[in-house]
């Protein structure tokens, strides 16, 4: 195999999957089939292992091939799967183009003791605590939360800006999405590691993969024993550097005709640099020679966190403008919780098995799954939570279910999740419309899909609503469909532990079909 | 009846109907209904939902006596729900399709069709049919899910609704067609062609607090009145309205209701669903303010059994 073939061949596959990831996480119209959407993530190493901890199943391995592909190939996941890698790539490459000049990559010893620790402390918090580090750290959760907060939006705005035009005339192939930002706290953790990954990669290549990623430090231990690696040919080299200059890794020791294979990404740039075809890719024995440690590179690290930590969040949505109503309700609503997705089963559940990659946030084609702040505590920070105010669970969908990579929201199917209780409605009088305006309104009634909120008669002609929790699924749409403010008349608490809802029961009509017309 | 004789013979008093419409100086057909001859309103019994409709627009002389050639007209059905026709919360397909066909017959230019739905609009457009059922009928099926697409208009003489946002197509089209579903409904007890406007504009929530009947009434203040109203009563959702549970919910009434009045139209779906209009609260305030006639007595109605 040609050299030069090994690396276009890595960037062209490389580019279809990160197409094929920003589609996913920017498809705002549902467009692509959820079954696909499975096949991509089914490679992704830290939902794989959720998921496979979870449900403890060969067939949610993945994982297990990405080691095995890792043992034969070394780290090519890095390069040619992970999206956060293969997105820092890219921006490598605009940093290359843009410091031509003065950008030289170069050796670098390895951040041994980071990067150990990282993924030690990764682990260890992870078994005993919670997965707070892999929702920080994990790549795939970390790209997905930039395309979702960032590049989405980007998108819809260009969408809508298209839409509008097209719109003037009198085309409407395209549709106006609003464009909806998060809790601004929620932006913190992106926005800091949008700057981390992104000045990294613009100037040291592949730093953040070698010294932070968790899972490039795990390939990368796997990979000290891979089969296939990039390898010398001491006797062609001229030591002419160009290959150490090139390596994004700064991991070609070239003096010493030696590549530190643990951080090595199987980019092949090296190949393509080396004007005597010295280096080559190909089957090697099992020898290899561990870096020594070395701290000359900490003071830039301090810097980077403390910067990052100084950061404040940039982003912020545009809110709709709510009406005004009449009279301002007094009676706060008393959620005692709040409401976890359908197919979560219980908050734990999800606590423990979400890495908060918005997949499902961004999937959700009613936009009522919101990344949380603090409504499951710090241990469910960003991760997906129902919000009534916002909108509401749309009845016929399980899409959050479907797309999930991790088994958090495990898989359900239609009619198990419309018999799902994510919560139960509660409705608050003395906030409702028709006892403090005495005119009718029942839009909580209208919206809701098994009738738990129904009307009975009131004063005179007037019907005022009545809950039926059993039947109730906790779906929102009443909370959501409310005109009351600043408080609703009616919301829903959410289950900690979801239930099963009754079936609602139905009767035959006493009106009949009839025989001529009543009028 | 044949469907060929029947669209020869449409055809043709829709062209006698358009050439006296236009003789007779009518540059626009929105006030409710100077140019229908016999009838106030059409009900029509035994039939599908669009052989229903050939029949009793034949009787209001054609969809020819609406809908000019070159104009653009707005189809508004009910397409409020993310449920299937069966069930009977949205206007039936067929009969949609049917009514743009005849628009386009008549030498309608575009036809629209959108509704500011409850669920999800894409899966409400879809799982309803209309979508479908409209585009195969050469009508534009446009999105009316956000804002953007909403414009303010004044309502003189409202006493709680003063201004509305509405729909940029309905502003923008010469005629309107409503066309909703009789349904049970929760709040106002029946839900047709009055309270079918709800989704034409942009702030149901702003009607929902400030006395619903009352706002009901006051919009169809609004001068882009619809030519011509058609209640489905094909499949009626009878009871757990406006959504329904489940089909225990619908009768199969096969039934249609067509007339310009809107009042007459509404009250006398209130009849098919046994209630009497006068408890409808929306239906006298709309009668006393001057916006069309509940007294079905002083009607001429033309009852069409098939």
């Amino acid at each position: 195999m040609t050299s030069s073939f090994l690396r276009k061949f890595r960037i062209l596959f490389s580019a279809v999957v990160l197409i094929c990831f920003v589609l996913v996480f920017v498809d705002f119209s549902s467009l692509i089939p959820e079954k696909y959407i499975n096949w991509l993530l089914y490679l992704q190493f830290t939902p794989s292992v959720l998921k496979y901890i979870d449900l403890r199943t060969i067939a949610a391995g993945g994982f297990l091939i990405v080691i095995l592909l890792t043992l034969l190939t070394g780290r090519t996941y890095c390069s040619f799967l992970c999206p956060l890698g293969i997105g820092q790539d890219l921006n490598s490459r605009i940093g290359g183009k843009i410091k031509r000049k003065f950008r030289r990559f170069g050796y670098k010893k390895p951040f041994t003791i980071i990067r150990y620790t990282l993924l030690v402390l990764t682990f260890a918090v992870a078994l005993i605590f919670g997965l707070y580090l892999v929702t920080l750290l994990d790549p795939y959760s970390i790209f997905g939360r930039f395309t979702t907060y960032f590049l989405k939006p980007v998108v819809l705005l260009l969408n809508n800006l298209l839409a509008g035009i097209l719109g003037r005339f009198d085309n409407y192939s395209l549709h106006h999405v609003p464009v909806r930002g998060f809790a601004l706290i929620t932006y913190f953790i992106p926005v800091s590691f949008l700057l981390l990954t992104g000045i990294l990669s613009f100037v040291k290549g592949r730093l953040y993969c070698n010294m932070i990623c968790p899972v490039g430090t795990l390939l990368g231990l796997v990979s000290k024993v891979s089969i296939l690696r990039v390898r010398f040919n001491e006797e062609k080299c001229t030591r002419c550097g160009r290959c150490a200059v090139a390596c994004k890794s700064s991991c070609i020791d070239f003096l010493n005709h030696n590549i530190d294979v643990s951080r090595c990404v199987d980019c092949f740039n090296c190949l393509k640099s080396c004007p005597d075809k010295a280096l080559s890719y190909g089957i090697i024995g099992l020898r290899s020679k561990v870096p020594a440690t070395d701290d000359s590179r900490r003071k830039f690290v301090a810097g980077s966190i403390a910067l990052l930590l100084s950061l404040p969040a940039i982003v912020k949505g545009q809110q709709k403008a709510t009406p005004v109503p009449k009279k301002a309700s007094t009676i706060a609503e008393k959620k005692t919780s709040p409401v976890c997705p359908p197919g979560a089963g219980s908050i734990e559940h999800l606590n423990s098995n979400c890495t908060a990659c918005s997949l499902c946030i961004t999937a959700c084609p009613n936009k009522v799954l919101q990344p949380a702040l603090k409504q499951y505590g710090i241990a469910g920070l960003m991760q997906p939570v129902m919000d009534y105010h916002k909108s509401f669970c749309t009845y016929n969908c399980t899409v959050c279910t479907d797309v999930c990579p991790t088994n958090a929201l495990k898989p359900l199917a239609l009619e198990a999740k419309k018999l799902t209780q994510i919560g139960k409605a509660n409705f608050i009088k003395d906030n409702c419309i028709v006892k403090t305006e005495k005119t009718a309104c029942g839009a909580c009634s209208e919206s809701c899909p098994t009738k738990a909120v129904y009307m009975v008669p009131y004063e005179g002609n007037l019907v005022i609503p009545e809950t039926n929790q059993e039947i109730c699924i906790g779906c929102g749409h009443c909370e959501f469909a409310c005109p009351v403010t600043p408080y609703k008349a009616i919301f829903v608490d959410g289950n900690p532990v979801h239930t099963a809802a009754k079936k609602p029961e139905n009767k035959e009509s006493d009106i009949k079909k009839p025989a001529d017309f009543p009028f | 009846m044949k469907r060929r004789e029947f669209f020869k013979t449409s055809l043709g008093a829709g062209l006698a109907a358009g050439a006296a419409v236009r003789l007779g100086g009518y540059d626009k057909l929105w006030a409710a209904s100077p140019a229908i001859p016999k009838y106030d309103m059409v009900a029509v019994m035994g039939g599908e939902p669009d052989a229903m409709f050939d029949l009793g627009i034949q009787e209001l002389g054609g969809m020819g006596a609406f809908v000019q050639k070159g104009q653009k007209v707005l189809v508004k059905p009910n397409i409020g729900w993310d449920v299937v026709p069966e069930l009977a919360a949205n206007t039936n397909p067929a009969l949609v399709k049917r009514i743009i066909e005849h628009c386009f017959r008549a030498g309608a230019k575009e036809v629209y069709v959108f509704d500011h739905t409850c669920d999800n609009w894409v899966n409400t457009y879809k799982t309803s049919g209309i979508e479908k059922a409209a585009k195969s009928a050469g009508a534009k099926v446009v999105p009316a899910h956000t804002e953007s697409y909403y414009h303010e208009i004044d309502i003189p003489g409202g006493v709680r609704l003063k201004k509305a946002k509405v729909h940029e197509l309905l502003l923008e089209a010469d005629v309107f067609i409503n066309v909703p579903i009789l349904k049970d409904h929760s709040s106002t007890r029946m839900t047709a062609c009055l309270k079918n406007n709800m989704g034409l504009v942009w702030d149901r929530g702003y009607w929902h607090s400030n006395d619903l009947h009352q706002c009901i009434a006051d919009y169809a203040l609004y001068e882009k009145k619809p030519a011509l109203n058609v209640v489905d009563c094909y499949y009626v959702m009878v009871k757990h309205g406006p959504q329904g549970v489940s089909k225990e919910d619908v009768v199969q009434m096969k039934s249609q209701i067509i007339s310009p009045d809107w009042v007459a139209a509404d009250a006398a779906s209130a009849k098919m669903l046994k209630i009497e209009p006068e408890r409808i609260d929306y239906i006298p305030l709309a009668h006393k303010m001057g916006l069309g006639n509940m007294n079905l007595d002083s009607l001429n109605i033309k009852r069409i059994k098939m």
